[in-house]
């Protein structure tokens, strides 16, 4: 297992919103928890079950911050080895979830 | 130990306890008064047949005999395998087994676990582990399933698993491992008779698992998680 | 009905359909990090609520207490934080009094990566049910996933008041797999789809007496049963095991050696039981033996 850790600056803040939980830990899948953070900038914290990729998990990351822009909030993931698109996924679920739209 | 050397050391050779294949059953007097005993042996693989059977007994208890205390004795190798179990619900006799165990308990009658070989699995879930408390033997063996099939079923390596065996509490099939859960509340070592007397004596039906696995550091975690839903 | 798949759902999702819209509020969410402090020494990853959502929300207005499985995670099965969490809602419900304690369960039962903690724990979460029983609270399970529900957890689940299948599901206590290792495929070929169901699914269990309530694979039927189980509640008295004692005997006895779900039927008098894997639910319903309802809700 590996432990990753982002940080991204720029973007704006949500309108006010609870935490949020997308998808479930489970073989190519990945749960992921949105929360109101201080300060401003996007933290995302990744545990993950496979080593080595995190050039990729950045890529995809700096992806969704720059998709979305979205500042004062903390990302934290539990994978288990989801493709890319599949993180993607989630994350662009867990977006709406905090912006109130039912999935 | 076998069950004939259990029951003299505990309840001396007057007891009138029988086997019958895997089945033990019968009555015995400790301290002046009447005991029922029921449980398993042969590191019986309990089925439906067994487990109605066992059922059956502890409900003859509870319509003749108010109060009087139940010692379970138990060896089981686990539930059986067999189609024609699952066919006929074993899921459910185990858990009418359960029910009948729970409902001597309410009833008033004190109802004592005791390991005495084996212990595995939903043959102890619906055994020791539905008694007021469930005490073993020191060299009582508990455990959920043997490495190489939780090796299988896990697709964790069996020698992590078997290393684990040896080091760590929730792996650990020895019985002072289960003490220190909280799972079991005592071993009865040399002095059996002193063991059951103590549990006799101990009236207490609440189920204090959670906590004595806190207090003696085995299981740290299950107390104060049940606390926070409790306060939440 | 929804048109949904209840199985097809995860267990938030399930819960989300199955209570009153939005009246969900959870105990010790994932936002509170309240996870198992065994994974990680198995290179094992985490879940923010270790694969079970507790709380409380209303059902048809009643106030109840719920949980839900996640199946997908560890196969749903219980860990120490996992069934603390069960079991510390049912120890509120004693508390709190709800109308009805309902889970949505999904699980393998212990989970083998806690063993030991997760016995422990199963067993306290079915001390802790039978207490809610024994207090006259209802105690309803729904069982529809794809997992089934095993194990440990499926003496569990036949301890409540209530189990509602859907035809799809499972409820048993050892899988086929590990049947099939133990004894071989001759004894159980846990690739013969049709044969894992007729022994273990819900249609079996209907027809046998072993559930309560057979729905289709819709979170609306489920919602709908769960609703009709809010006032049911069987006490367990000397003379209630009495005769379910008896009854199970006399369904044993009736079996003989008999393995297969197509002779059991027959026996136990189903009409056309050939035809029982083909029908769905509702004509399932109707062609249970008067006999077996009285090891069911139906009957007592």
């Amino acid at each position: 297992m590996e432990a990753l850790h982002f940080s991204f600056d720029g973007g704006r803040a949500p309108a006010p919103f609870a935490p949020a939980l997308v998808g479930v830990v489970a073989s190519g899948n990945l749960e992921v928890l949105v929360e109101p953070a201080a300060g401003t900038g996007c933290r995302i914290d990744v545990d993950t079950s496979a080593r080595g990729f995190g050039a990729i998990w950045e890529a995809v990351l700096r992806d969704f911050h720059e998709r979305h822009g979205l500042a004062g909030i903390a990302v934290s993931i539990h994978d288990m080895g989801a493709t890319p698109a599949v993180v993607s996924l989630r994350l662009d679920q867990a977006v709406s979830a905090i912006r109130g739209a039912t999935p | 130990m076998d069950w004939p050397a259990v029951a003299t050391q505990l309840l001396g050779t007057g007891h009138a306890i029988v086997a019958d294949g895997d089945f033990l059953g019968g009555t015995a007097t400790f301290d002046g008064a009447e005991i029922a005993v029921v449980g398993t042996t042969n590191h019986a693989a309990v089925g439906v047949d067994l487990a109605l059977r066992q059922a059956r007994a502890v409900l003859e208890v509870v319509e003749r005999y108010p109060g009087r205390p139940l010692l379970l004795l138990v060896d089981t190798q686990g539930q059986k395998l067999r189609r024609r179990d699952e066919l006929l619900g074993i899921h459910r006799a185990m858990a009418h087994l359960g029910c009948c165990l729970d409902l001597a308990r309410r009833n008033g009658h004190p109802v004592i676990g005791l390991v005495y070989d084996q212990a595995l699995s939903g043959g102890f879930i619906t055994s020791g582990l539905m008694a007021d408390a469930c005490h073993a033997l020191p060299e009582a063996e508990i455990r959920v399933m043997r490495v190489p099939a939780m090796a299988r079923v896990t697709k964790l390596p069996e020698a992590l698993l078997e290393s684990l065996s040896l080091t760590n509490p929730v792996f650990a099939p020895g019985v002072a491992n289960y003490v220190a859960m909280g799972g079991v509340r005592s071993l009865w070592d040399g002095d059996l008779a002193a063991g059951l007397r103590a549990a006799l004596a101990d009236r207490d039906t609440a189920d204090r698992r959670a906590e004595e696995g806190a207090q003696r550091g085995g299981r740290r975690v299950a107390a104060d998680v049940m606390r926070r839903v409790l306060e939440a | 009905m929804s048109g949904a798949s209840f199985a097809e759902m995860s267990a938030r999702e399930r819960l989300a359909a199955v209570v009153d819209a939005g009246s969900f509020h959870e105990w010790l969410p994932p936002s509170e990090r309240v996870m198992s402090p065994h994974l990680a020494q198995l290179g094992v990853p985490a879940a923010f609520d270790d694969g079970v959502a507790i709380g409380r929300a209303t059902l048809d207005g009643c106030a109840i207490f719920v949980a839900a499985q996640e199946g997908e995670f560890m196969g749903g099965g219980v860990g120490e934080v996992h069934g603390a969490k069960l079991a510390g809602l049912l120890r509120r419900a004693l508390r709190d009094r709800p109308a009805a304690v309902v889970m949505l369960a999904e699980s393998g039962g212990v989970r083998l990566h806690e063993a030991n903690a997760g016995l422990i724990a199963v067993s306290e979460v079915m001390r802790a049910l039978l207490d809610v029983r024994a207090a006259g609270i209802a105690t309803v399970m729904l069982i529809g996933g794809a997992n089934g529900c095993f194990g440990g957890m499926g003496i569990v689940a036949r301890c409540a008041d209530t189990v509602v299948m859907s035809d799809i599901a499972r409820h048993a206590m050892s899988g086929p797999e590990v049947i099939e290792s133990s004894h071989g495929a001759g004894e159980f070929d846990s690739r013969d789809r049709a044969l894992v169901w007729r022994t273990t699914g819900g249609k079996h269990r209907w027809l046998t007496g072993d559930c309560d309530a057979l729905v289709e694979d819709d979170p609306a039927a489920f919602r709908a049963a769960a609703v009709a189980a809010l006032g049911t509640h069987r006490p367990m008295t000397l003379a209630a095991l009495q005769q379910e004692s008896a009854l199970l005997q006399r369904r044993t006895d009736v079996d003989g050696d008999n393995a297969d779900a197509f002779e059991l039927w027959a026996l136990l008098g189903v009409p056309d039981a050939q035809a029982v894997p083909d029908l769905d639910a509702a004509a399932v319903r109707v062609r249970r033996p008067v006999a077996l309802a009285a090891l069911a809700n139906g009957g007592a």
